[in-house]
């Protein structure tokens, strides 16, 4: 054939070209521009240890949400634009553990435990959902994210919460937008084993802490159970004629899925110092999902190295942007860079032909 | 030739399936009723609003039902055609014009901007075919960057901006609120006059009532035709000749290039544009609005427009009012409205899929049955 | 009609048409002629070369796209070459395909008339170009009924498809061609399959009406009765040759099966192994399965341990949804026992519990994780199933995955089956067809059952690989003593391998002859009750 003629003599081009193939594009084109505003921070006089600081920082945040895609994506449920539901989970129990008076890093792992019935509750019910719609996850994924949101909205208000750091001061019943964490999980995991090298600091313990659920993960993956979830997503008949209760494997991804949701909320919380009710947790999602597809995962395909490399890439780009733009140009267009380079991504990921066959 | 008949279902039958075919619409005419009354408006008031909001809304709506019928599902990028529109509103006020004039103006000006944003979207979707929502979705999200990016940033430097009370105090960039208060209501009030005491807006009902017909006869040419076959299978189609992509791509152009129009209506309307947000809520409530009319993802007509804004937007009037009379609560019934949105486009997509769904379910049953019958 | 036309040019000519894929011979030399008004009967075995023959004269991409073909192909003494569908249609080539292709949610009239109807012309056409212009319904309708007419079997034109009988779907297709008015040929592949007698009768009547306005038809079904009413003459086809063009006159249904089935080339030896009538291992009583395109009607069969049992039979019959119904994998119904204990239909897990295996026809689909590695695929069902390949950690707690099993087991296949890889991490989509059937095998294998479903293993293989898969299933049979269950298009293949073979048809068991018997006894059983 005449085929192998040509491939007889690759040139460098034409490996180039392979290579960016199979990485993509668009990643290239992050990672590059990532790369370019690390190297342009000195000369901008960016303060460089404190800008990794921050991306580290922010990449401990955000690290487990985003891991909370990687069970859906295996399972073959796409990526999990229903995250907003476990993050109420975890709302519901991060508000809890305070309303019960438990103070302290301690209230971090009571929060995670009050979380955890309610996230398999809702994984439960969200999954029960997916496999009657199998085909259409992703859209309805998104509504059921927003519609359980605007639920809560109303329940913020209407939960008979007392605690006094919590609710409104006027009128004594209703959430507030914002709580503050301190004097309970504030830094809970971040102070822990901490360290300071001049500017530069490392929150060792949120590191550890997402270092010991991405094991978990990655170790799960390699049980029978975690190749059958694997199996499921690579191709569903084939899972079916080997004896597998497709069914069953993807509602336990996303259970999965939607308890990582409410562990990383708790996470990024006690990062941030806040719990942000109502709205908050309307878009949260989409940041999540363009990071792990930064990473180099795709509709069905994901791995802890995804997770790792994709929220590196996208924390950093949102920590240096406005910063390095500022010194630059005096224009801060991070807002918008993050936006069109997030779903870009998206929609790169969307439009390349991975379509799983039913 | 014997042709099997379709066993003809009992009258009892048909009304529960004339219930379930409608739940939508019936659970919403549930809510108005218990929430009118609650809320306590007059129900003068109640008509002039819904008398208002109808000629708003009317038109961006009427935008989403030709993608629908090529098959491509609810257009989550009409906010694609909103952004042309105001994108030409902008420039209108800046250059001054006002009133009717003004108006059609910018409707000329939106015209080649949706085409183009129409011409991306359309391509794009070809590309991610059997997943048409949730990219177009997504591309809104995209596109709302460029657009930022265009009118926060080049609009100044580089698209010239001359007048002030729209320009940023910085010296680039957009007001959060580029004020129409010159065009406020124009059409609506070119030609207007009250029934007992409800305004009714003729011009903006005729445009509407013109763009309905309009609809009517676009069903009925060549490419109506062309695009009912695409959405319905887009492999015959191909097979018979028509150009699958190229139809799919025109359906979402006229779209959007119908959804900027909508939005200069809609915003002439409102008399105030807000320059970031005014198309991110758009295309949500006007998706939840056909959806409340009965329409679902595969099927959607112009009864399903009118019902749909009728209903959606009464509860859109009483549920804050309801709320807080039966809560005590002002915050309540706005996150209600909210909550039900979501939660009526929701429901419309899961009973789209599972009706996909148990289409593809076999004949096992009358195999069953076939055998049955010859023991 | 066929001696009044003899001496002119005829409407449609084959010169030595010959194709091959990729090396493959699928056709060779085909010499046809056929003039107007004639009614040309074409049979053969499935894979015979029926469907690529007139792929090739209807000008499809596939064809071309898979390196195109060789000889010519003459219309009124014209050489033709089409580029798509399109040129075959424009030169006056219509084609009525098994699939159906058409619009659910529109009138039968607008399918007829799809993308040409009638329209009326207006001023907004002038600006905006020609997809503006209304459509003339009314006209519409008089082509279509001018088409229905033409056909001479009445249906509804303003029924929506969706809620038509499917015989009527049918017929729409075929009024369909005779709505255009430039239509010489019409080519109707296996049109009567999916109609009742009633339906069949009629549109062997059409045919006949159409023969009689000039229009040549070339009508291919394996009912062989109808090809003996209707047709003027009848070409079979064996093994991509053209074996016979003959008056349909002088021959009759006997004697085509013959032909059909006969192979000249000897060579192929059926196995001669003692029957060994012993302990029934598995019984099938009054299964139904509803397999798309595969349907399984009321079957019994009983299968003996330590046999290999074929299952032969054209396609469509229902051979294949018998495998797929028993293992689960479409829904079925009636009583599978095996080893004197029922199985759970409509339930994979069940099956495969009681040591049944089974290999898919569907080797991309349900045979393979394509974008995996082989280790992957070989081991993962006797992983999940049978809990190889495993370390227990934690008191059974954790089940972990024992990489270094899997790379031994996939080897030892890798081996034993010769399966052409760089390395058992390679992805199963990377290797060739016979390649990835050996991988098929060896997951079956890896499972160590008692009793093999094997669905067309030899499907769209090469000649050395086929070879190598039925020699792993005869040595798997043997020397494991694995009851095997061998479904399989090519008859000679079945005569090679197995000890008995039953012929489905029709949905259902049409009778079962040792594999020593003559191909024209099985023949005569697969073409007995087609429907």
């Amino acid at each position: 054939m005449s085929e192998t003629v040509n491939q007889t003599n690759p040139s460098f081009g034409k490996l180039i070209r392979k290579a960016v193939q199979s990485f993509g594009l668009p990643r290239l084109i992050i990672a590059g521009f990532l790369l370019l505003l690390f190297i342009l921070a000195p000369f901008v006089n960016a303060d460089l240890p404190m800008q990794i600081t921050n991306t580290i920082n922010r990449f401990s945040w955000n690290a487990v949400l985003v891991l909370a895609m990687v069970p859906m994506v295996h399972s073959g449920c796409g990526l999990n634009f229903g995250l907003p539901l476990g993050i109420v989970a975890g709302l519901l129990g991060g508000t809890l553990s305070i309303e019960l008076g438990f103070r302290g890093p301690a209230s971090f792992f009571i929060s995670i435990l009050i979380a955890t019935p309610f996230a398999l509750l809702f994984g439960g019910g969200y999954g029960w959902l997916l496999n009657r719609i199998k085909g259409g996850e992703m859209m309805i994924a998104t509504y059921v994210g927003f519609s359980s949101v605007s639920f809560m909205c109303m329940m913020w208000l209407l939960l008979p919460y007392h605690s006094p750091n919590m609710v409104w001061g006027l009128s004594g019943k209703g959430l507030r937008t914002t709580i503050s964490l301190e004097g309970y999980y504030d830094k809970a995991l971040a102070n822990f084993l901490q360290i300071n090298i001049g500017k530069l600091s490392i929150p060792v313990g949120t590191l550890l802490f997402f270092a010991v659920l991405a094991f978990g993960m990655w170790a799960f993956l390699h049980t029978k159970t975690g190749t059958a979830m694997t199996a499921v997503g690579s191709n569903p008949t084939f899972a079916r004629a080997a004896g597998i209760n497709v069914d069953r494997i993807r509602l336990l991804s996303v259970i999965m899925s939607t308890w990582l949701g409410a562990v990383g909320i708790l996470v990024y919380e006690q990062g941030f110092g806040f719990i942000q009710l109502y709205n908050a947790p309307f878009y949260m999602a989409l940041p999540a999902v363009s990071a792990i597809l930064i990473g180099g995962a795709s509709v069905n395909k994901a791995s802890i190295m995804n997770v790792i490399i994709g929220t590196f890439l996208f924390q950093g780009i949102v920590t240096m942007t406005p910063t390095v733009m500022n010194n630059m140009i005096h224009m801060d267009m991070s807002e918008v860079i993050r936006m069109i380079a997030s779903n870009g991504m998206i929609l790169y990921a969307l439009t390349r032909k991975t379509e799983v066959r039913r | 030739m014997s042709v099997k008949t379709v066993p003809a279902k009992g009258a009892g039958k048909s009304i529960g399936s004339f219930l379930a075919g409608n739940s939508v619409p019936i659970m919403f005419i549930l809510i108005c009723a218990v929430c009118i009354p609650v809320s306590g408006f007059s129900f003068t008031y109640l008509l002039n609003e819904i008398m208002s909001r109808l000629g708003r809304n009317a038109f961006l709506i009427l935008s989403l039902l030709i993608p629908i019928m090529a098959g491509m599902g609810l257009n989550f990028g009409m906010t694609l055609g909103a952004m042309a529109g105001e994108i030409a509103l902008i420039f209108v006020s800046d250059w001054q014009i006002w009133g009717i004039p003004g108006m059609v103006l910018a409707m000329i000006i939106s015209v080649p901007f949706s085409v183009l944003l129409g011409l991306f979207c359309g391509k794009i979707l070809n590309m991610a075919k059997g997943r048409e929502m949730i990219t177009s979705y997504i591309i809104s999200f995209f596109i709302n960057g460029v657009y930022q990016l265009i009118v926060l940033y080049m609009m100044g430097p580089i698209i010239p901006i001359s007048h002030s009370s729209i320009k940023l105090p910085r010296g680039y960039g957009i007001r959060n609120t580029v004020s129409l208060l010159n065009m406020r209501q124009s059409l609506d009030n070119a030609v207007s006059f009250r029934i007992a005491g409800v305004k009714i807006p003729v011009i903006t009902l005729l445009i509407i009532v013109c763009m309905c017909l309009l609809i009517i006869w676009f069903r009925r040419t060549k490419l109506g035709q062309d695009m009912r076959a695409v959405g319905q299978d887009m492999q015959v189609a191909k097979d018979a000749g028509i150009d699958v992509e190229r139809t799919r791509i025109i359906s979402i152009v006229i779209s959007t290039v119908l959804a900027g129009l909508g939005m200069i209506i809609y915003l002439q309307n409102m008399g105030n544009l807000s320059t970031y947000s005014s198309h991110s809520q758009v295309g949500m409530f006007c998706i939840a609005a056909l959806l409340v009319g009965g329409a679902s993802v595969d099927k959607a007509s112009i009864g399903n427009v009118f019902l749909g804004v009728i209903l959606f937007h009464t509860m859109f009037i009483v549920a804050p009012n309801a709320g807080t009379k039966i809560t005590g609560d002002s915050m309540i019934g706005e996150y209600f409205r909210v909550f039900v949105s979501y939660g009526v486009i929701t429901v419309a997509l899961v009973m789209y899929e599972t009706k996909k769904r148990r289409a593809k379910a076999g004949n096992g049953r009358q195999l069953q049955l076939e055998q049955e019958a010859i023991k | 009609m066929t001696t009044a036309n003899q001496t002119a040019v005829p409407l449609l000519e084959m010169r030595n048409v010959k194709k091959d894929f990729f090396g493959n011979q699928v056709l060779t030399d085909i010499n046809l002629k056929l003039n107007a008004g004639e009614v040309l009967g074409l049979v053969g075995e499935n894979g015979a070369g029926k469907t690529t023959l007139m792929k090739i004269l209807f000008g499809m991409d596939e064809i071309r796209e898979t390196g195109g073909y060789g000889g010519e192909i003459l219309l009124n003494g014209e050489k033709v070459s089409f580029s798509s569908p399109f040129d075959a249609l424009a030169k006056g080539i219509g084609m009525v395909h098994q699939e159906f292709s058409l619009i659910p949610g529109f009138t039968a009239t607008e399918n007829i008339l799809l993308n040409r109807e009638p329209k009326r012309h207006s001023v907004v056409a002038e600006v905006f170009g020609e997809r503006f212009n209304k459509l003339d319904r009314g006209a519409m309708k008089q082509q279509a009924e001018a088409a229905i007419d033409k056909m001479g079997v009445y249906i509804d034109g303003e029924m929506t498809i969706s809620q038509m009988p499917v015989g009527h779907k049918q017929f729409t297709e075929i009024a369909r061609e005779l709505s255009k008015d430039q239509l010489k040929l019409l080519i109707l592949d296996e049109p009567t399959a999916v109609l009742t007698e009633h339906e069949a009768i009629a549109l062997l009547d059409s045919i006949r009406g159409m023969a009689s306005r000039g229009i040549a038809v070339i009508f291919i079904t394996h009912r062989l009765q109808e090809i003996l009413s209707v047709c003027d003459r009848v070409a079979v086809m064996r093994d991509g040759c053209l074996v016979q063009d003959v008056n349909a006159k002088e021959t009759s249904v006997q004697e085509i099966t013959r032909w059909m089935v006969g192979r000249t080339v000897a060579g192929t030896e059926a196995s001669h192994r003692e029957i060994r009538e012993g302990k029934v291992i598995m019984s099938i009583r009054r299964l139904w399965v509803d397999m798309p395109g595969e349907t399984v009607r009321d079957v019994n069969l009983d299968v003996f341990e330590g046999e290999i049992l074929g299952i032969g039979g054209l396609a469509g019959q229902g051979k294949l949804g018998i495998p797929n119904g028993v293992m689960g994998l479409y829904e079925a119904g009636g009583k599978v026992l095996f080893q004197g204990k029922e199985i759970a239909l409509n339930a994979p897990r069940r099956c495969l519990d009681a040591s049944l295996a089974f290999v898919s026809e569907d080797r991309r689909g349900v045979g393979l994780l394509l974008d995996e590695s082989l280790e992957w695929n070989i081991a993962f069902p006797a992983m999940q199933i049978q809990n190889k390949f495993l370390k227990n950690y934690l008191g059974g707690l954790v089940k972990w995955r024992d990489e270094k099993a899997i790379r031994e087991v996939t080897e030892k296949y890798i081996d034993e089956l010769a399966i052409r890889c760089t390395s058992s991490r390679q992805n199963a989509k990377e290797l060739s067809g016979g390649n990835q059937q050996k991988v098929c095998l060896a997951k079956a294998f890896a499972l160590e059952p008692q009793f093999l479903f094997v669905s067309e293993p030899t499907r769209g293989i090469d000649v050395g690989a086929k070879a190598l898969v039925l020699n792993a299933l005869k040595k798997f049979n043997q020397e494991s003593g694995v009851t095997i269950v061998m479904i399989s298009s090519e008859l000679e293949e079945l005569r090679q391998v197995c000890d008995r073979i039953a012929i489905v048809s029709g949905g259902k068991i049409a009778g079962i002859l040792p594999a020593t018997d003559s191909s024209e006894d099985f023949g005569m059983l697969m073409v007995s009750q087609v429907k």
